[in-house]
């Protein structure tokens, strides 16, 4: 604990980093009580979970080996699905989402209406629940036979994500540049740049590099809920082990779908721990 | 760093070892079929083992759709939630069902039980559950299921006007996008029987499906042929009952109970004799009778 006082955070060498984790300094001491604390934790949460009168049941309907395999196979090809939703999505949401904070963030009065429409898209977006916006816009958008109007269900699922998810973006967007300090502005302006100008070279490159850790939070999140674009009809990883679920009545299927997302999930939230490890390097 | 990941190693090892142990020390006992080898106990109405003592309690998803249930009006969906109407052709079955079992028409309660947790592992919290579940073996193992009270065939349903309204054999719908319910023998026969060259939609309801077909993102849906009529006849504006899909390997609609009950031999002797007194013929013909031709 002691050595830990003296390697603050951020200026830790590299081969160094899983002492955090590990909660010690490193040693071999406390890495070894480190590792039968974890064994002895686990362990007794293993027998509790193995010796409950339902496990057998549960076992058999979660974790069945067999089935399991079966389902892998299945599913990680639906998994593209979702990796080509949210990929997609994700460039229209910072496209989006800096628009709206831009938009709410306009000074002046006559510019009002344009915040006030903000400020309501934000509101509602951030309100409805997801699934909501899908089915509206999955099946009542394409069901007024307005030409020209895509009727497909993958480019409505995407639209609804893009929607909701940018009122989300648009909010971290919107903290990024508050947290500016108008004296950066106020040094801008006073070197010559307009408005625009200053938003544009001096405040929001700022705000964009504070935010890109709670911006990556956010793709995570959605990540996770490209599967609800199944509910208009594209099968996707979830929806597949749904229906294997359903076929066999066994859940062990959507035990394998967690894991996947999971695995796709981790080397998000490593880069975004990297990141925000790299930016407070950067700030000292 | 490499202590870190041993323990991590270590770890995901229990965890698994817990989790997907082998299967071999279970003993499945190789019942592999639908109806359990249990002592065909007595059926005596007392010795019955139920979910609440001298009640049968009777699961089915909400809203209960015709012409399986049917609400007060006519062609209306039943909530289980509410008295029960004793009409349409599941609803009626379950009663006789009931009846042979010596419960009076006071002593059934309704239960809510929705398709996906029919299954759940654990306690059930109704005795039999009647909810236009396929028998298939698979889902055998996790729960018992009666003998047929309905020999399913699928169909399809379409609108006037869709490209395969006109369609008089399967191969008229290589090209079409079709859709089913989750879970459905439905949506296996498209992959199976019809294998068009756009993969199916896949919906949580039929209601989803109608409001897909409604927004022309598919051509058809593909149910069975019961509610192919009534999704033709009530729910679509020009519905149209494309045809009947060549018959699957026999398959039917059983109740659903827990694993090894004791009461699954009971309804199966119930059920026989329903259809041995020809109630069975009957029912059909009041709720289910209806024509459309066979598709090639």
């Amino acid at each position: 604990m002691a050595r830990r006082r003296r390697a603050g955070p951020g200026v830790r060498a590299p081969g160094n980093r899983s002492s955090r984790i590990l909660g010690g300094g490193g040693a071999g001491r406390s890495t070894l009580i480190a590792a039968v604390s974890t064994l002895v934790f686990f362990g007794i949460l293993a027998y509790l979970v193995t010796s409950s009168p339902g496990w057998p049941e549960v076992r058999r309907s979660f974790f069945d080996g067999e089935v399991f395999g079966e389902a892998l196979r299945d599913i990680a090809p639906r998994l593209l699905l979702n990796i080509k939703i949210f990929l997609i999505a994700e460039v229209f949401i910072l496209v989006f989402g800096l628009g709206i904070a831009l938009l709410r963030s306009l000074p002046g009065s006559v510019l009002f209406p344009f915040r006030l429409l903000a400020i309501a898209y934000t509101d509602f977006f951030r309100g409805v629940p997801t699934i909501l916006v899908i089915y509206l816009f999955g099946f009542g958008v394409p069901a007024l036979g307005l030409s020209g109007v895509p009727s497909s269900p993958f480019f409505w699922g995407v639209a609804s994500l893009v929607l909701v998810y940018s009122a989300y973006v648009s909010e971290v967007y919107r903290a990024g540049i508050e947290s500016v300090h108008p004296s950066q502005e106020a040094a801008a302006r006073s070197l010559g740049l307009s408005r625009v100008k200053s938003l544009r070279f001096v405040v929001v490159p700022q705000a964009v590099r504070r935010v890109i850790p709670p911006l990556l939070n956010d793709f995570i999140g959605l990540q996770k809920d490209t599967a609800l674009v199944a509910l208009i009809g594209p099968v996707e990883a979830f929806r597949q082990s749904q229906i294997e679920v359903a076929s066999k009545f066994d859940y062990t299927p959507y035990f394998a779908t967690a894991l996947m997302f999971v695995a796709l999930t981790i080397p998000m939230a490593r880069f975004t721990d990297w990141l925000a490890a790299r930016q407070r390097r950067r700030m000292r | 760093m490499r202590k870190l990941l041993t323990l991590l190693v270590l770890c995901c090892g229990l965890l698994l070892a817990a989790g997907c142990g082998s299967d071999d020390d279970e003993g499945d006992g190789g019942s592999a079929g639908g109806t359990t080898t249990q002592q065909a106990a007595s059926c005596d109405k007392d010795s019955l083992e139920l979910v609440n003592p001298g009640q049968l309690t009777i699961g089915t998803d909400n809203p209960a759709f015709p012409p399986w249930f049917e609400g007060t009006a006519e062609f209306e969906p039943w909530d289980p939630t509410t008295a029960p109407t004793k009409k349409g052709y599941e609803q009626e079955v379950a009663y006789g069902i009931a009846k042979q079992l010596g419960f009076t028409d006071d002593e059934v309660k309704w239960t809510v039980v929705p398709f996906n947790q029919s299954f759940k592992p654990g306690p059930k919290s109704f005795d039999f559950d009647i909810n236009q579940i396929s028998y298939k073996t698979e889902r055998a193992e996790a729960v018992d299921l009666s003998e047929s009270y309905y020999d399913v065939e699928q169909a399809i349903v379409t609108v006037e006007g869709s490209r395969i309204a006109d369609a008089k054999s399967v191969a008229d719908l290589k090209d079409a996008k079709l859709g089913a319910q989750i879970g459905t023998t439905s949506l296996e026969m498209i992959s199976s029987t019809i294998e068009p060259s756009s993969e199916a939609s896949v919906y949580d309801t039929n209601n989803d499906a109608i409001s897909a077909l409604k927004a022309k993102q598919i051509d058809g849906i593909v149910v069975d042929f019961p509610t192919a009529l009534y999704m033709a006849n009530v729910q679509l504006d020009n519905g149209k009952v494309v045809g009947r899909l060549p018959a699957g390997e026999g398959e039917y609609f059983g109740v659903v109970l827990e694993k090894d009950s004791g009461l699954t031999d009971c309804v199966n002797e119930a059920i026989a004799t329903l259809r041995d007194d020809g109630t069975i013929d009957q029912l059909e013909q009041k709720w289910l009778a209806g024509g459309a031709p066979v598709l090639e």
